[in-house]
């Protein structure tokens, strides 16, 4: 993997498959992520891992454009995401969306293939077929025509992870595809992502388990609402860097955002999780 | 045209429009913002009748679909301040709408027409009356064309947007991180909902137009696992609440739009109730049928416990009424029908297990009753 032996040799990397860069999103006064420089290298299995309110999924949706940060800019493969839409596929946490809306998983699963199809136009014959495929590669094919409100919280998370399948990109964001899932769907999940890093796929995944994050992922970038460190797991995910991620002490950037909202209080926190 | 064939037409075609693109808003849970649109026209109205004179004009349409739109642009502005939540900011923006149509009605009453009440009432029963008259020939009742060309207008809208709809309805963030930007799909359906609230309710009233918008929608949902399917029920239990509400109208004598608008609401009702997933008698006979298996079960693993401490053939019913707290009926029917499935005795008021309920507990744990 030509990718792969450049990042280990550090000598001329390919394009990243995402950069941020100086990146701050604030929700009204209330700041979550500041000033974030990342890099992240192609073909790896990359965790987001940091406490509850660290910024992991905003730091997701900034990058696909569904919040317009403070400042900053992203980058997709060298270029703006409106360029690079068809290049990144996106798993929203499973809670994210209405499980009872009259649909079927085969139907989810389509939504993938939208942005190919594009306006107007219907889902042909060959987009039901590959949607099918997808359901094929996470286990759910028999469950294609129930209603989504009749899976399981596993088998949900399993169709939303066959919709990105089927968006055929390079670069996956997945909001923690392992939460909360019974044991078929996690071995199912682990299984789609190595076979994706086998196709030297790039996949950043917001991980919430601290105890799976060495066995399951390459990489890793500890987030707590500023970058605390980034590296391969092996030299990254330390004790010493937990601390600094975790620990009960603030570090000064997000002391001076302590004092900052203890000065302008937003009006409803709560809401903003 | 006859007057009744007239008057259910006119009925139907609005309450099959109205429901089909309520369909989307209660999806996206915004009935209410069908409810808000179909009042805050109300100034749109007015001023377009200033400028024209007449009430059923195209300028009427754009007007009060002008102000549709501006309602929905005001509650999403006020929403995303994020001072208040979505239903007070619709709470505060209709009114608003409302008033200052009422205002301007009554400013101008000297040239406006306009009977409030007409407008929440509506005179559907007058339908048949008013033809469409071009160059001295009648094409037929004005309210078929009007309602008629609705119809049309939402269908065609649906069907090029049917994807879209779907998509921004279920995931909006998968919508905009894959280009179908989901304000503007919002924008776009709101514009149809405006269209469709304002353009109907000159033939009957809004209070058909805010019943059909949101009820029949509501119960098909209740009814239907696909898509396709809420939206063609929906349509259907439209058709057929104005149907069946004109005949009732005629037989008590009362508001044709009221008896509509009511009978939409009994098929609501009847959904409610009776369908066969989420209906309120289903979910019951499910709750009740789970229970009695869960006694069953329980039944089964105490008397298999108590076997092995050498307590068998000791057991009676009572003794269940004190232990779980189970009434006598209900360990006798759970009784019953594990004694008629061969798992367990009784006699002289004693349970136990037989030798066959041993085997198949042993075999099979409590999964014995699955098919039982």
């Amino acid at each position: 993997m030509q990718s792969t032996a450049s990042f280990l040799s550090g000598s001329k990397a390919s394009i990243p498959p995402l950069e941020v860069h100086d990146l701050t999103v604030a929700y009204r006064t209330q700041p979550v992520l500041w000033d974030i420089d990342l890099s992240l290298p192609e073909g790896y299995l990359i965790a987001i891992v940091g406490p509850n309110g660290a910024g992991k999924s905003t730091l997701l949706k900034a990058v696909l454009g569904l919040l317009r940060p403070l400042t900053g800019s992203v980058k997709i493969y060298g270029a703006p995401y409106a360029q690079r839409r068809s290049w990144v596929g996106y798993v929203p946490q499973r809670e994210s969306v209405d499980w009872d809306f009259p649909t079927s998983a085969l139907d989810v699963v389509t939504m993938g293939l939208y942005g190919r199809i594009g306006w107007f136009r219907r889902p042909s014959q060959r987009h039901t077929d590959l949607a099918y495929q997808c359901l094929e590669k996470v286990g759910m094919h028999d469950f294609a025509l129930r209603q989504i409100s009749q899976l399981s919280g596993g088998q949900q998370q399993r169709v939303f992870l066959a919709r990105a399948l089927a968006q055929e990109a390079r670069l996956y964001l997945m909001d923690e595809p392992f939460a909360g899932i019974d044991a078929t769907t996690e071995r199912a999940v682990l299984t789609v992502l190595q076979d994706l890093r086998k196709e030297g796929k790039t996949v950043v995944a917001v991980h919430h388990d601290l105890q799976t994050v060495a066995e399951y992922f390459d990489y890793v970038v500890l987030l707590n609402m500023r970058l605390v460190a980034a590296g391969p797991v092996g030299t990254t995910f330390t004790q010493e860097n937990l601390q600094l991620t975790y620990g009960g002490r603030l570090t000064v950037l997000s002391q001076a955002a302590e004092a900052l909202l203890a000065q302008r209080p937003g009006v409803k926190e709560a809401e903003m999780k | 045209m006859n007057a009744p064939l007239t008057i259910i037409l006119t009925g139907a075609l609005v309450a099959a429009s109205c429901s089909l693109v309520g369909t989307f808003l209660v999806l996206r849970k915004m009935a209410l913002l069908g409810d808000a649109i179909s009042h805050a026209v109300l100034p749109g109205i007015v001023i377009a009748f200033l400028f024209t004179n007449s009430l059923a004009s195209f300028p009427a349409l754009v007007g009060a679909s002008v102000v549709g739109i501006a309602t929905v642009f005001l509650v999403e502005a006020l929403h995303r301040s994020r001072r208040l939540y979505e239903d007070t900011s619709i709470g505060v923006v209709f009114p608003a709408l409302f008033s200052l149509g009422v205002i301007l009605v009554s400013v101008y009453a000297g040239q406006v027409h306009i009977d409030t009440d007409c407008v929440l009432y509506g005179e559907i029963g007058l339908s048949n009356l008013d033809e469409w008259i071009v160059g001295g020939k009648s094409l037929g009742p004005r309210s078929i064309w009007v309602t008629g060309g609705v119809m049309l207008f939402d269908l065609l809208f649906v069907l090029a947007f049917y994807k879209e709809l779907k998509l921004v309805s279920f995931d909006p963030d998968l919508a905009a991180s894959i280009g179908y930007s989901p304000m503007l799909v919002h924008y776009l359906l709101m514009t149809v909902v405006s269209i469709t609230v304002v353009a109907s309710f000159e033939s009957v009233g809004s209070i058909l137009v805010v019943a059909m918008l949101v009820v029949p929608p509501a119960a098909a949902y209740l009814l239907s696992a696909q898509l396709i399917n809420m939206i063609l029920i929906a349509i259907a239990i439209a058709v057929a609440s104005s149907a069946a509400g004109y005949a009732f109208a005629r037989s008590v004598d009362c508001s044709i739009a009221g008896a509509m608008a009511f009978s939409a609401g009994l098929f609501f009702l009847a959904a409610f109730f009776a369908s066969p997933r989420n209906g309120l008698v289903a979910r019951i006979v499910l709750r009740w049928r789970l229970r009695e298996r869960l006694t069953r079960q329980l039944l089964l693993l105490h008397l298999k416990a108590r076997v092995t401490v050498e307590e068998a053939r000791t057991l009676q019913p009572e003794d269940l009424v004190v232990r779980f707290g189970w009434s006598r009926s209900r360990i006798d029917r759970a009784v019953r029908r594990l004694r008629a499935n061969g798992l367990i005795e009784s006699s002289g008021g004693r349970l136990w297990l037989t030798q066959a309920g041993k085997a198949a507990l042993d075999r099979e744990g409590t999964a014995v009753l699955a098919h039982r």
